[in-house]
């Protein structure tokens, strides 16, 4: 067994799990990987491209190997990093990128291949034929190199979304974080210490160095119990501040659930919007590998991994073990795991001097210049002094030195600089304001320094809040040196990797350079260095070293690596948190909803708004049988619809006659008080906006009403027109659009119905003609708004009680009218009835349509300014020949497509003959055919002309007739009747 | 982003709705003999500055007011932010 003595783990307690369908068993503490080590499971993934066979080679999120499918059904997840994931009873994951076996995988024959694959490949060997790389080439590739599969599958867990506020932000909970955040507690600060681990301590829980004589555990576990005291500060385990944003905004997301079988009652993850006055970075550092002959096998990993398995998990790779190091840290893997009793074959320190810290064979100013083992290492060849002998162990712990986490320090445009004593970047001066680097990501790496940076920054932090903080005593800590030396790959001719994730080699490197891509940007995208789920968090400084090399410049003079968000992967479905399927945008009800509803209403997505769209009774099998029904019942007796869904504006003040005049395009202050009138918006480049009614309630007091679609929008531009072009006048406005529920009432038996409801109210036709409006009590008291307005054409009205009243109104005005006929209709028949009688709506007012073209024309006042008034007149609009007609089918069977474009007879159909567009088409029961409306060249002076109507998509066409846009009653006796 | 709103302090920018150039203020005089050219700049042409930039928001989620907000387009910093209506209001605009 691979189990050492120690370690954080539960041994009390067992925990199943599978891997590739083989049980295994693990400790509560554990990770998959370090379960995995323990269990003697050194292969666990093959490569992107050559599909070589690969190990655990890191112990954190930086892992660019290790990645599992995780979970079954619905629930599987690609590309989990094993190094992060929680063992939990029952875990099951699974090797990906290889068929049919991890240890046997066909396209391994990649790896023989490799000459073919280098760097731009596939830029320079599938360029032709073109069409081949949709249809073949891309799908082969995708095939064969590739992550992890989706279960295609949706997914069953629920996300949310939260916003925090706080002083201080606390990200990282090591050494640096602990010690911060003690800080900001003690202070009376509002702080957050958030950590991606499911345990405090960063890396001091993967050390043997001790705190106060005492292990490090004791120190964590005293803080813990101190914060737990503390309400001012929030401890956030398991949660990744994935990235910075303007104005001290920051993103992170806490898998709730991620740690268990299945989230239960829980959410799975939750998205965090923290909004923080400053913010400690105590990200910590990541090592990074040295790039030798072969050095991708698996057992070979990073030193710092090791002794973290060793230390924390109790899980070494292998009984016999060398380390191949640059810096002083890697002795100190070798030094714990020989405290631990694995055997330590060798040390091999690039260096022309080193110190052992055990009792451990030392080779100074050596190289690994090979190795072998195919499914796991074997052996590595060593040279020093001229010499070269192989060593057997079955792993490797390779250190080529730290690189502080800057990632969050390079967001907001924050460019990291080279520091030479320490061969990484460090964070600049220049990055996101507010954030203050502390602990190894700053570049301190000894415990001491570290704990002394930490507090020392956030004290920083509250000072410059104007919170008063002291520095809190720390324990004795180690004050070990880290000497390294700029040695980032060893000479050879063989290939050696650089970036696992994407099996990038030297050769790669290599090859961008001998091709002019030197520039790192150009060295990513051609090699693919540093993409895909690790985002080269192991890769990027050697990658840039060695081009830096290769050019004979220094790092700086070469590049920066910097790193966007996020710092590690975030799941699609946490950042759109709960709002998914229905959830996805607000659904708003009109006030008859659930009375529709239990009317069997079908419903219709209108923007935000659920609409009737018609109500089927029994027997109708089609739901033409039952628009038609309701577009007739309108014509002959009166129908009901609920029309709350068009905007409202209330406009208010001794002004609000002249503001209206500016808005709209028609005059409106010379509109009489208890009248309404249609009003047409233009937008300021001249082209139709939108339309609507204007009911004039007192002198100082209008209502208007805006199309369903851009209410929101219209209301916006009135207040932009109030506040910023003519705020000198005296108008107030508010949206009323939800405040009063609105019912069209239709039909020639409309005011025989209305009169049941309005009491003494006088609805003849001399008292209240066609477009009325009034304010009044219905139903015995309940006060209304009456506007006698038809978009029918039939006589008709719309009355308007407050919000709540709407689906008592409904029920009350279907109980009295029964003997009437009455009959609901939904937004179906409302269109037909529109057609009908050639209003323009939505297709007709699309913003591409001029005042002119839809009959409007000499609405446009000549005699004032409104807005869009002057831009209407430009050369291009104002000569704009196409106008709207009426369409009928020359055969009375025939079809009416709206989308359809409109050809002269026998003339060709292009681009160039076009003559304008079907754009509204219905059957209308009361003409008996199809019908449309359309833009048409000159349309109004070839009535009677027959046209050819083509819908190329279906390969249709039909002739058509040109008639007036208005099929029922042109003379609109009816609405006045 | 954070928006300092000159009534309401700090808000998130998810409660704004974006508008561009403050200039929009500036809408031309239609009686002007030249009013169609003036208008066309109006409506289709903008500056496409790096740095401070005088922007419109309007606080949608809000209290709809329509804030003029200087921001620094390379940086985002928000260097000041006043309401519409004063700023239109200081221009002497006159339309009565």
């Amino acid at each position: 067994m691979t189990r050492l003595a120690g370690g954080l783990i539960n041994r009390s307690q067992s925990l199943n799990f599978t891997f590739d369908g083989r049980r295994y068993q693990g400790h509560p503490g554990d990770t998959l990987a370090s379960a995995l080590l323990a269990n003697g499971v050194r292969l666990v993934g093959r490569s992107f491209k050559y599909h070589r066979p690969r190990g655990v080679l890191s112990a954190g999120s930086e892992e660019p190997n290790a990645l599992v499918e995780l979970r079954t059904g619905a629930r599987q997840e690609p590309n989990t990093r094993a190094t992060v994931v929680e063992l939990f009873e029952g875990l099951e994951a699974r090797s990906q990128n290889r068929w049919p076996s991890l240890g046997f995988d066909a396209l391994a024959i990649n790896d023989l291949l490799s000459p073919f694959f280098t760097a731009g490949f596939y830029y320079k060997t599938f360029m032709w034929p073109k069409g081949l790389w949709e249809k073949l080439y891309e799908p082969a590739i995708r095939k064969a190199a590739g992550l992890g599969r989706l279960s295609m599958e949706a997914d069953p867990d629920t996300y949310d979304k939260g916003f925090l506020h706080c002083d201080l932000l606390v990200i990282g909970g090591g050494a640096a974080g602990l010690a911060a955040a003690l800080t900001a507690a003690r202070s009376g600060a509002r702080a957050i210490l958030a950590d991606e681990d499911f345990r405090l301590g960063g890396r001091l829980l993967c050390e043997l160095e001790t705190l106060d004589g005492a292990p490090a555990t004791d120190w964590i576990a005293a803080l813990e119990t101190e914060f737990d005291s503390l309400p001012n500060l929030r401890v956030m385990r398991r949660t990744t501040v994935f990235g910075i944003y303007d104005h001290g905004i920051y993103g992170a997301v806490e898998r709730v659930s991620d740690h268990l079988a299945q989230p239960g009652a829980r959410v799975r993850q939750t998205l965090w919007r923290i909004t923080a006055k400053r913010a400690v970075l105590a990200a910590g550092a990541t090592e990074r590998p040295i790039a030798f002959a072969d050095n991708d096998r698996p057992g070979i990993m990073l030193a710092g991994a090791m002794r973290a398995y060793a230390n924390r998990w109790a899980a070494c790779p292998s009984e016999t073990v060398a380390v191949f190091t640059n810096n002083d840290d890697g002795h100190r893997t070798a030094r714990d795991l020989a405290s631990k009793g694995v055997h330590i074959a060798a040390v091999i320190d690039a260096r022309p001097k080193a110190t052992a810290l055990a009792d451990y064979r030392v080779i100074t100013g050596g190289m690994v210049t090979a190795s072998r083992g195919r499914l796991g290492l074997k052996s590595i060849e060593v040279h020093a002094n001229g010499r070269s002998e192989w060593i057997e162990c079955g792993a490797l712990g390779v250190s080529g030195g730290w690189n502080p986490n800057v990632h969050l320090a390079s967001h907001n445009c924050g460019r990291p600089i080279w520091n030479d004593v320490l061969q990484a970047f460090l964070p600049g001066e220049d990055g996101p304001s507010g954030v203050l680097p502390a602990g190894a990501a700053a570049g301190h790496f000894s415990t001491a320094k570290t704990l002394r940076s930490g507090a020392a920054a956030a004290l920083r932090a509250l000072n410059v809040l104007g919170i008063a903080a002291a520095l809190p005593s720390l324990p004795r800590s180690e004050e070990s040196r880290y000497g390294v030396a700029p040695i980032f790959h060893v000479p050879g001719r063989k290939r050696a990797w650089v970036d696992f994730q994407n099996d990038v080699t030297m050769k790669d490197i290599k090859l961008a350079h001998a091709e002019n891509m030197r520039a790192v940007e150009h060295l990513k995208r051609y090699t693919t260095l540093g993409m895909a789920t690790d985002q080269g968090k192991t890769a990027n400084v050697t990658g840039l070293a060695v081009m830096a090399e290769l050019t004979g410049k220094t790092i700086p003079e070469t590049g920066t690596t910097i790193f966007r968000p996020p710092y590690t992967p975030v799941a699609l479905s946490v950042l759109g948190g709960g709002d998914a399927g229905p959830h996805f945008r607000p659904r708003r009800l009109t006030p008859t909803h659930h009375w529709a509803k239990a009317q069997g209403a079908v419903f219709v997505e209108a923007g935000q708004w659920m609409r009737a769209q018609y109500y089927p009774r029994p027997g109708e099998t089609h739901w033409r049988q039952s628009v038609d029904r309701e577009a007739r019942a309108v014509r002959s007796a009166v129908g009901l619809c609920d029309v709350t869904t068009l905007g409202k504006v209330d406009v208010q003040g001794a002004d609000a006659g002249e503001f209206l005049n500016r808005l709209y395009s028609n005059v409106m202050a010379t509109l009489k008080v208890g009248r309404v009138r249609y009003g047409l918006m233009l937008r300021e480049d001249g082209f139709a906006y939108d339309d609507g009614t204007c009911a004039r309630l007192a002198k100082d007091h209008y209502v208007v009403t805006t199309t369903t679609a851009n209410a929101g929008l219209v209301y916006r531009n009135m207040e932009f027109a109030r506040q910023c072009l003519w705020p000198d006048l005296d108008v107030q406005i508010f949206s009323t659009t939800e405040a009063w529920a609105q019912i069209a009432v239709a039909g020639p038996k409309s005011r025989a119905l209305l009169a049941r409801i309005v009491g003494g109210f006088d609805l003849s036709n001399e008292a209240f003609p066609f477009m009325a409006c009034a304010e009044l009590t219905v139903c015995g008291g309940l006060r209304a708004r009456l506007f006698r307005i038809s978009f029918s054409g039939e006589l008709a009205y719309e009355v308007a009680v407050p919000a709540r009243y709407g689906h008592a109104l409904m029920e009350r005005l279907v109980e009295v009218g029964a003997d009437l006929g009455v009959t609901p209709y939904g937004v179906e028949a409302l269109s037909v009835l529109r057609i009908d009688k050639g209003h323009a709506a939505g297709p007709e007012l699309n913003g591409q349509t001029t005042a002119a073209m839809v009959g409007l024309g000499s609405m446009v006042s000549q005699k004032k300014d409104s807005v869009g008034a002057v831009m209407s007149r430009r050369e291009g609009l104002a000569g704009d020949r196409r106008r709207l007609v009426g369409l009928r089918p020359v055969d009375p069977a025939g079809k009416v497509v709206s989308g359809s474009h409109l050809f002269a007879e026998d003339a060709p159909q292009s681009f160039d003959t076009d003559q304008g567009w079907v754009t509204s088409a219905c059957y209308s029961p009361h003409v008996g055919s199809m019908i449309g409306l359309g833009f048409l060249e000159n349309g109004d002076e070839r009535l009677g002309e027959v046209i050819v109507a083509a819908n190329p998509l279906e390969g249709e066409s039909a002739r058509l007739r040109v008639v007036p846009a208005c099929f029922v009653d042109p003379e609109g006796e009816r609405l006045r009747d | 982003m954070l928006i300092p709103h000159p009534l309401l302090g700090l808000r998130d920018a998810q409660e704004f709705t974006y508008l561009g150039d403050a200039r929009l203020i500036d809408r031309p005089d239609p009686t002007a003999p030249d009013a169609e050219a003036a208008f066309c700049d109006y409506v289709f042409l903008r500056d496409n500055q790096a740095g401070a930039h005088r922007e419109l928001w309007f606080h949608e989620q809000g209290d709809r007011s329509w804030l003029v907000v200087t921001r620094d387009t390379v940086t985002h910093e928000v260097l000041c932010a006043e309401l519409a209506r004063d700023v239109a209001l200081s221009r002497a605009r006159c339309s009565k």
